[in-house]
């Protein structure tokens, strides 16, 4: 996909997510008290509401919760068809990402392919996408 | 009845795509009507109630805040309330009816203007929300990958109703059938044209499951239905319709961290306060931004058990003016137009007063359900005739 992403606004809670790639890390808040993860980051832990939690590289391997097969240019220089998928994340119960499943036909995803994070840089933001693997 | 809360009043401007009309000029026309259909004058009004409130920054979604309304009314308001941060788009009659039961307030115009397709032809004067950069809040774990549209996030679940229970488009399309079917009987709104099965299996896909037909359209209206307190209805000349029960919920704010939508909560509360079951609904009108919202209305409030929203409309029948369950009897979203949730609720009055004409259900219908949202928040009404 060759279209201008939308650039994020990095703060305080998203600094590490979006810009992991750079070091080729996904980084999702984790409580160093309970253990549990919180997405979209904030400064306290959602589940125990510790404010014990720091950016946690995790393994970046997942499957395709659901997913759609975009097929409008919302953008004028977006190309399409493109596939939007949630995936869930392997060891970070309960946290999803939107993301785009690339390198691969539209019409090759399904619900449950398995898949594994790949970085797109544009202008200092680490994008994470994913791919399917065997 | 002292300490419950009635609609006494709607209206409606003009409904069009591409209005000339100001913002506030439809909504004045909407109050108007709505304080005429009362009985109601202007003096009497002293609350205001709409969501989401004035949107600065995306002015064409929501062009009118509650103080803009009662600046150019003349307005002695005691209470007042505009936010997004409610259960969705119904939540602002239900905060109204909270109120008016509270004695903050005892008539209160409820609103909802929408201009988003004449702002479409005017980015000079309502920008469009969809900047590209510097994005913050909840959309930037959606917009870079390029969902941009509630469409997207929503077809995702209607994607894994699909694989999960079997949904099929031919389903899926009944949503759409009957909104156009029943929109022909409507003359407010702004789809005439009639759907065919074939038309609809052919049409654009904008993200699978979603063809064309599947997502709402862009419109400008505004709609008002008034809000009075139980012990204030000898002032009002229209049938009141009672609010039975109100219910709203926000599952997760952001879209993908929910495993289902707020329907779900939403439904189930709604019979927690009442003692109507849905046995005892005559019609339904559920938000339907997009045709897979209401298998989760349907799903979510007990009409079926979950997974089986899809069978329960195939074939239409059901779901048709003359079925078990007349669904979205004005046209919804897909057929009346976008007019973001309240629409649900006046067509609800409507009916339960016998005013459908050419589309009215039979039988006396006694009670009704209005719905708003259905992706993170959700909110939903009960309405009933005593
Ligand atoms: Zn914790």
């Amino acid at each position: 996909m060759t279209w201008q992403r939308s650039r994020i606004r990095l703060d305080r809670d998203n600094r590490a997510f979006w810009t992991g790639g750079a070091e080729g890390k996904l980084n999702i808040v984790r409580c160093d008290d309970c253990g549990q993860f919180t997405h979209p980051p904030r400064e306290i832990c959602r589940h125990c509401q510790s404010e014990n939690v720091a950016p946690h590289a995790v393994a970046g391997t997942g499957a395709v919760d659901t997913y759609t097969v975009n097929y409008q240019a919302w953008a004028k220089d977006m190309e399409v068809p493109f596939v939007i998928a949630r995936v869930r994340l392997d060891d970070v119960p309960g946290v999803y990402l939107t993301t785009n499943i690339v390198n691969c036909p539209v019409d090759a995803v399904d619900i449950d392919d398995r898949v594994k994070v790949v970085f797109e840089e544009q202008d200092g933001i680490w994008y994470p996408l994913f791919e399917k693997v065997a | 009845m002292a300490g419950e809360a009635y609609i006494t009043g709607i209206g409606m401007s003009e409904v069009g795509v591409r209005l000339t009309r100001s913002a506030i000029g439809l909504t004045v026309d909407a109050v108007k009507e709505a304080i005429a259909d009362a009985g109601l004058t202007l003096d009497q009004i002293d609350g205001v109630s709409t969501y989401p409130g004035k949107m600065q920054a995306f002015l064409g979604f929501s062009p009118i805040s509650t103080d803009d309304l009662i600046e150019v009314l003349g307005l002695k308001t005691r209470w007042h309330a505009g936010t997004g941060e409610a259960t969705a788009q119904l939540g602002a009659i239900t905060d109204a009816a909270s109120a008016v039961k509270a004695g903050l307030a005892r008539h209160v115009i409820c609103f909802r203007t929408v201009y988003e397709a004449a702002a479409l032809a005017r980015p000079d004067e309502y920008p469009p929300m969809q900047r590209r950069n510097d994005i913050t809040g909840g959309s930037q774990w959606v917009s870079p990958f390029g969902a941009f549209s509630a469409a997207c996030w929503t077809a995702q679940f209607a994607t894994r109703h699909m694989k999960r229970y079997g949904l099929t488009r031919e389903q899926l399309a009944q949503v759409a059938l009957n909104d156009h079917r029943n929109a022909a009987l409507n003359p407010r709104a702004i789809v005439r044209e009639p759907l065919t099965m074939d038309k609809y299996m052919s049409a654009r896909m904008i993200t699978t499951p979603f063809c064309l037909y599947d997502c709402d359209r862009f419109t400008d209206a505004s709609t008002v239905v008034i809000v009075s307190a139980g012990d204030a209805l000898d002032e009002v000349k229209s049938q009141p319709i009672r609010i039975a029960a109100s219910a709203g919920s926000l599952e997760r704010y952001s879209w993908d961290q929910a495993e289902w939508a707020s329907a779900y909560p939403t439904g189930r509360d709604l019979w927690k306060n009442t003692d109507y079951s849905v046995k005892d609904v005559d019609t339904v009108q559920f938000y339907d931004g997009f045709a897979f919202q209401p298998i989760t209305w349907l799903e979510g409030l007990g009409f079926c058990e979950v997974g089986e929203g899809g069978r329960f409309i195939e074939g239409g029948t059901r779901i048709a003016r003359d079925g078990e369950l007349p669904m979205n009897t004005g046209g919804g979203q897909l057929g009346w137009g976008r007019l973001h949730g309240f629409g649900f609720a006046f067509e609800s009055v409507v009916q339960l007063r016998g005013d459908g004409g050419a589309r009215q259900i039979a039988g006396d219908p006694k009670v009704a359900v209005a719905t708003s949202g259905g992706g993170p928040m959700a909110a939903a009404l009960l309405l009933a005739k005593d």
